[in-house]
Formats: C-alpha cells, structure tokens, sequence
C-alpha cells in the first residue's frame, strides 16, 4: 500500500462516477454517480493523511467534510427530484429541461 | 498482509462500483454502492483511521438504507415488467471517464510527492476531536450551518402545500385555499 495506490483507486472510483453521472437516464442514479465520485475523495484524503502529514489533522478533517457533503448532495438531490417530480412528473434528466434556454 | 487486503478491499469498492451502473435493478445499484462504502471505510481501517471508517461504514449503510427507498420509489423498469435502457449517451460518457481516469492516474503517478512529516500520533482519533474543537473549528461551524441550511431548504422543497399556500403571505387569507373545503358544511 502506497499513497500512489491509494490515489489510483481515488481516480478509479471518481472515473466510475463521472461515468453514472454522465450517462444514467434516471436523476436519483446520477446522483449514485456523484456519490461515488466523491467516494473517491474519501480515499485520497485519508491517503493523503497517512502519507504526506499525518501529525496534522487537516486529512481526516477533510474526510469528515466529505462524508457530509455526501449525506447534504442525498437530502437535497432527493427533495429537489420530489419537488421537480411533483411538479412536472418528471425522473428522467433528459426530461428536466426546465433550466434550459 | 496490509497490501494484500489493500489489494482486496480496492478491487472491490472498484468492481462494486462499476456494479452500481450496470445492474438492471436500482435497487440492487444502491446495495452495491453500499458495499463500495463499506469496502473504502475499510481501506480507511487500513490506514489506522479507526474512528473515521466505522464513521464512513456505519454512516453509509444507513445512508444507502434511506435511498435504496427513494430508489424503489423512482425505480426504472420495476420488478422488470418494463425492459428499458437505463442510459443515454453512453460511449461518450466512457470516454470522458477513461481520459479523466487515466489523466488523474498518470498524475497520481507521476507526480513526485511530498516526502511523510513524521509519524502517526499515538491517539489518532484525539488527533481528529482535537483538531475540530480547536485549530479546525471554523470548519465544524461552516458544516453544521451548511446542515441547518440543508434540514430547512429539504423540508421547503419536501412539502407539497405548506401555510403560505393555505393562508396567503401574511398568514390572514380566511377561508384557507384548501383544495377540498373542510368544515361541517355550514
């Protein structure tokens, strides 16, 4: 285990995510994508941590940040798809149109 | 043995995570991403950060257990009675997500990284509890306002007719604009 090992899984599941997010159909599986990607963050800032400057405690303060950015991106992701849902019947981001134009 | 389970605990929050856009079932998406969760909160026990895996284990467990509702209630294709792609503009998305991989990779890499300051402290979750209540309050008090912010703005968005709908801005409208009249009928 090395702190380039750590930031290759990083990017791996961050690329996995940008993947979901760009190409699900559906709003609530984009917002698996975002959570995956910041999943990725998880693990480099706890690689971070443990690698670079451990007496500090700057990387698991950054881990905790993400973890509630993650749990904030799920409150308000689903209460915006309910209130878009309920006004315009609309699951599908093709469909949320809108913001367009 | 460290490396080892590294090896493991990666390949599997990778491959579950791959998992999570390819299943036919969101339901079945969201127990993979918990098992994504899960795998990277132990790749943190790895890294002796004790405290702050179980924190991402057991947070995102409950996390996943919440959304795997939203995820039955917004499901495509339910209980696979309506076949359907759940994608759209796929090959483009790959690419997109191979070159930011392989960008951030090569970068990851490449790049000649800081050498270690020193040693873990003895007491790595003190280390966290002393940070926030001190040096990184500012931080713990920007979340916890972001949370209020996020409790207040989900309910405004969550409810369907609040008060104002019902009694007007200033709260006086009598009778309320009720869809359905209450009362006796009098």
């Amino acid at each position: 285990m090395s702190l380039e090992a750590l930031l290759v899984l990083a990017a791996a599941l961050l690329a996995i995510g940008l993947y979901g997010a760009l190409s699900q159909q559906s709003i609530v599986m984009l917002m698996m994508g975002l959570e995956l990607m910041l999943n990725g963050l998880i693990v480099a800032a706890g690689g971070f941590w443990y690698y670079v400057a451990p007496q500090r405690p700057d990387g698991q303060v950054l881990v905790l940040v993400v973890v509630t950015v993650m749990t904030i991106e799920m409150a308000i992701g689903f209460a915006v798809q309910n209130a878009v849902f309920r006004s315009d019947e609309v699951e599908l981001t093709d469909e949320a149109t809108g913001l367009s134009g | 043995m460290t490396t080892a389970l590294f090896a493991v605990f990666a390949v599997a929050a990778v491959l579950s995570g791959y998992a999570v856009f390819r299943v036919d079932s969101m339901a079945r998406a969201t127990f993979a991403l918990a098992l994504s969760f899960v795998a990277v909160g132990a790749v943190l026990l790895l890294l002796d950060l004790d405290y702050l895996g179980v924190v991402v284990v057991v947070m995102m467990v409950m996390e996943m257990a919440v959304m795997a509702v939203f995820m039955i209630m917004y499901m495509m294709n339910p209980a696979g009675l309506m076949p359907m792609s759940m994608w759209h503009d796929k090959s483009r998305a790959m690419t997109i997500a191979v070159g930011t991989f392989v960008v951030l990779a090569g970068g990851a890499l490449l790049v000649d990284w800081p050498e270690r300051q020193g040693p873990p402290p003895p007491d790595i979750t003190r280390q966290l509890g002393q940070g926030i209540m001190g040096t990184k309050m500012l931080v713990m008090m920007a979340v916890s306002a972001v949370i209020l912010v996020t409790i207040v703005g989900a309910l405004v968005l969550g409810a369907a007719r609040g008060r104002y709908d019902r009694l007007g801005d200033d709260l006086n409208d009598r009778p309320s604009r009720d869809p359905i009249p209450g009362g006796v009928g009098r």
